[in-house]
């Protein structure tokens, strides 16, 4: 009798993974290791000169001062060496854009459909661009990568440790949230404008988000209601066979990818990664999250974020900026070299720089460094120490990993880089990079330098 | 009234002021030249050449007195190969004029000719400016054509016509470029045999106009021509058509041209590349490495430095420092963006001995390093303002706000 009720319920119910697509990462083998006598930059804004740092079992142990075992401790001796945190670029396109940048590699913009949030970039990733281990020669441990900006909606990011795997998953930082990538302006209305489709124009591009969202706050109605149903049915005293056959019958909304996407923004699960460049068009995007009631997270590009620095602060928003990079497109024509030291300014500002480039990527800390010393130049107070976390703990926080990653703080991922000297010069190179306390770079070793399949074996001939 | 309007005639008359003299002191001069580096030394610049360097120059109060404190003093420098003044925003293709697309004549036009147009009021010349740039070389941009168009040095004095050096030929030879011609590289080099068949003998003018032939010849005679190329292939390919047609080249793109640095020494011919390229973007730069200028330099082989950005040309110092951070002598990698491009396309020396013109900065440290900045940047004996509309930009807005908006914020 039971076994025909489970045939029905089966019949009936979608067995849907939490988790699709999980996280297989697991750390590179390490040891404990004492690293002595460094300047240490904290990436929550301290600076500790001629100190320690031990890291066990993966994790930060003590940075200062504290016990180490006597025996199996490997000691790196920093003397007149930097250390920081790895270093986050939370914009990227590696795996998704790779190198080579043949056409048939080109996987980064669902560009066929204004909005496409029912993709994933981890789809795309192609794990062997060789562009993942050049980052992490720069001090990359880890890092976002988004779809491109061609769309409203351009799917979901996926958030990857550093290290070298032949599948994504090998990579996929545990336990970090999705992100959305969204598009202000110029691109999306560009692609489906130049194609006689809408968004040809803002107003278009923001007609079509609030359509979106309320699509999205539908289907979670839908199922909420079914939940309800569900819970009515099933919560009676005894819940007797007529019961369970009853709650069976009741039908669940058909599931859409698209609108999961969607429905996980509004409930606070996945974190919102929006393109946009100008001041006023930040502000539209803000007043639409208050109208949806979700959190926004983070501002790319946003060149224009030096206009809005006290909102963006109040609104608990991050901008993910550039150093310099201005006047390609008509909405890129104000930016200014001091952008992310005014969007630094304000109480509980979340400034950040980013690469969105293959090759920044591997020089983030030259971005920061000519950030930061722009702001110097401008008046602005800002030590390393403080402009360190535009790439570290304010990273973190704008992929929702702060409680991980980003800070050389007791407990936290042992994910560090030692640098040859202050990393915010043109002549700094990481020296040592770990990921959870494993040494997966060192520049003075040929055999922690990873090598890409694609790599390997070109211009055999050419050696030097 | 009256005397308010002769002012005003006298201040019409002569746009560019009377360079009034200038003396630095304390610099801490890279000479570009045989002498090296000076240390701690006077610049005396009078009717905007460079008078006397000698340790404590004596001064009167007409010269206007600058002091360096010690810190390096550079000439003003090479912003790569760029469309600045072609160029105000990339994406707005009505404020660009560096190629050309759909041409009726269906023709070659190597006498397309950006400094034609050339607009030294645009807002990326005074950005560019302030950052320690003094000149650069302009560029015609087919991207899929074989023959781009040409163009030539430019100095960033405001000049409409501050044009130096020679007339610059570019030329496509990349597989990149090649899907508008059939879809391979063997036909720029067919196209190019052929049209330079025309040009040089008496043959029937079929690929390229009367004009253009003129352009061909001149350029053969006196001019340089700029091959874009980046695989070693490519770059041996060029120098044999070079021998061949008796023709100045120069390498633009060169990610695999330390595998050829012998042949590029023989041949005497220049590279100008992007020292931060070292992924194999694609199948013809799979030798991109951080040390190509190093080698190019150990072999003899002159380097330049271009990012290819326009907008964000200040760039080129980033890539000179991180040129030296890997391998490069700093002397080497500062002469890649100042003596070297001046004397590879015919400008005026960029060395700062007796008798140069005063084109010079000085900085505020490290002229390669990211943190540093241009201080002074002196053109002609004139100090610049060091205003951009990005610096006003950042001054209307680093203000705490006031109670009217910032509209009213005219710093």
């Amino acid at each position: 009798m039971r076994s025909i009720f489970a045939i029905i319920l089966s019949v009936f119910t979608t067995t849907v993974s939490a988790t699709p697509f999980p996280s297989t990462y697991q750390p590179l083998p390490g040891s404990p290791t004492l690293i002595t006598n460094a300047t240490i930059l904290t990436g929550d804004g301290r600076r500790l000169d001629e100190a320690d740092m031990y890291i066990s079992d993966g994790k930060v142990i003590w940075v200062g001062e504290g016990a180490v075992p006597t025996e199996g401790v490997t000691t790196i001796d920093a003397s007149g060496k930097w250390l920081t945190p790895g270093i986050i670029d939370v914009h990227s396109h590696l795996g998704v854009y790779p190198s080579p940048g043949v056409s048939a590699h080109s996987d980064g913009n669902e560009a066929t459909a204004p909005v496409t949030a029912e993709v994933w970039a981890e789809h795309s990733v192609w794990p062997q661009d060789p562009g993942f281990s050049r980052a992490m020669a720069g001090g990359i441990t880890t890092l976002q990568i988004l779809p491109g900006s061609a769309n409203l909606f351009g799917g979901r990011s996926v958030t990857l440790k550093n290290i070298p795997q032949n599948t994504y998953q090998g990579m996929k930082f545990p336990g970090a949230p999705y992100g959305l990538k969204m598009a202000c302006g110029e691109n999306p209305k560009r692609v489906y404008g130049g194609r006689n489709q809408a968004p040809s124009t803002r107003m278009g591009n923001v007609a079509a988000y609030r359509a979106s969202w309320i699509r999205a706050q539908r289907y979670i109605r839908d199922w909420q209601q079914y939940e309800q149903k569900m819970a009515k049915q099933t919560s009676g005293a005894e819940t007797d066979s007529n019961s369970a056959l009853a709650a069976a019958l009741i039908k669940p909304p058909k599931r859409d990818l698209e609108l999961e996407t969607l429905a996980g923004v509004l409930k606070g699960e996945i974190l919102v990664h929006m393109h946009c460049y100008r001041a006023d068009e930040m502000m539209t995007i803000l007043d639409m999250a208050d109208e949806f009631g979700y959190q926004l997270g983070t501002f790319h590009h946003g060149v224009e974020a030096y206009k809005i620095a006290d909102e963006l602060a109040k609104n608990n928003v991050c901008g993910a900026l550039w150093a310099d990079w201005w006047g390609f497109k008509m909405e890129a024509y104000d930016g200014i070299q001091e952008n992310i030291a005014i969007v630094d300014r304000p109480e509980n500002s979340c400034a950040i720089v980013h690469s969105d480039s293959e090759e920044g990527i591997q020089r983030l800390n030259q971005e920061a460094a000519k950030a930061m010393s722009k702001g110097q130049a401008a008046g602005l107070d800002i030590p390393p120490e403080r402009a360190i976390r535009w790439i570290t703990s304010n990273a973190a926080k704008s992929l929702g990993i702060a409680e991980q990653t980003g800070t050389l703080a007791p407990g936290k991922m042992a994910d560090v880089v030692i640098w040859n000297q202050n990393p915010f010069s043109v002549y700094a190179k990481a020296e040592q990079v770990f990921i959870d306390g494993a040494m997966v770079f060192d520049r003075n070793d040929q055999t922690l330098q990873p090598v890409s399949d694609f790599e390997l074996g070109q211009l055999l001939e050419a050696a030097p | 009234m009256k005397r308010q309007f002769f002012t005003l005639l006298l201040t019409l008359a002569c746009p560019i002021a009377f360079a009034q003299d200038l003396l630095i002191t304390g610099a801490n001069l890279h000479t570009q030249s045989a002498a090296g580096i000076i240390e701690n030394t006077d610049i005396l610049i009078k009717d905007g050449h460079i008078e006397r360097i000698a340790p404590r120059i004596p001064t009167n109060k007409m010269i206007r007195v600058i002091d360096a404190g010690g810190r390096p003093v550079t000439p003003a420098l090479f912003a790569g190969v760029t469309v600045s003044g072609l160029s105000e925003v990339d994406a707005v293709s009505e404020a660009v004029d560096s190629s050309y697309r759909e041409l009726y004549t269906e023709l070659m036009h190597p006498e397309f000719d950006v400094r034609m147009v050339y607009n030294p009021h645009s807002s990326v010349i005074p950005i560019t400016r302030i950052e320690g740039f003094g000149f650069t070389l302009l560029a015609a941009r087919g991207g899929d054509k074989t023959l781009s168009g040409q163009g030539g040095l430019v100095r960033f004095d405001g000049g409409y016509s501050s044009f130096e050096g020679k007339p610059v030929i570019y030329i496509q030879t990349s597989g990149r470029s090649a899907g508008s011609v059939g879809g391979s590289r063997v036909a720029h080099w067919m196209l190019l045999n052929q049209v330079f068949d025309e040009a040089m003998t008496d043959e029937e003018l079929t690929l390229i106009t009367p004009q253009g032939a003129t352009a061909l010849k001149t350029a053969t005679d006196e001019g340089i021509f700029l091959f874009n190329a980046d695989r070693a292939a490519d770059i041996m390919r060029v120098l044999a058509f070079a021998e061949e047609r008796e023709l100045s080249a120069v390498i633009h793109g060169g990610s695999e041209a330390w595998m050829v640095a012998e042949s590029l020494a023989a041949a005497n011919v220049a590279v100008i590349l992007n020292p931060l390229k070292n992924l194999p973007e694609n199948f013809e730069s799979l030798g991109a490495r951080l040390d190509n200028a190093a080698i190019l330099h150990k072999a003899n082989v002159r380097v330049i430095f271009s990012s290819g950005e326009t907008h964000n040309a200040r760039k080129v110092r980033q890539l000179a420092g991180n040129a030296a951070a890997n391998g490069l002598p700093h002397s080497a990698a500062l002469a890649a963006i100042s003596s070297t491009p001046a004397a590879v396309f015919g400008g005026e020396p960029r060395s700062l001995s007796q008798g140069a013109r005063a084109d010079l900065v000085i900085w505020s440290g490290d002229p390669l390093e990211v943190t540093t900045q241009a201080e002074h940047v002196i053109l002609s004996g004139v100090p610049d303002t060091m205003v951009s509309r990005q610096t006003l930009l950042r001054d209307r807005y680093l203000d705490e706000a006031t109670d009217m908006p910032r509209a009213y914020t005219k710093p």
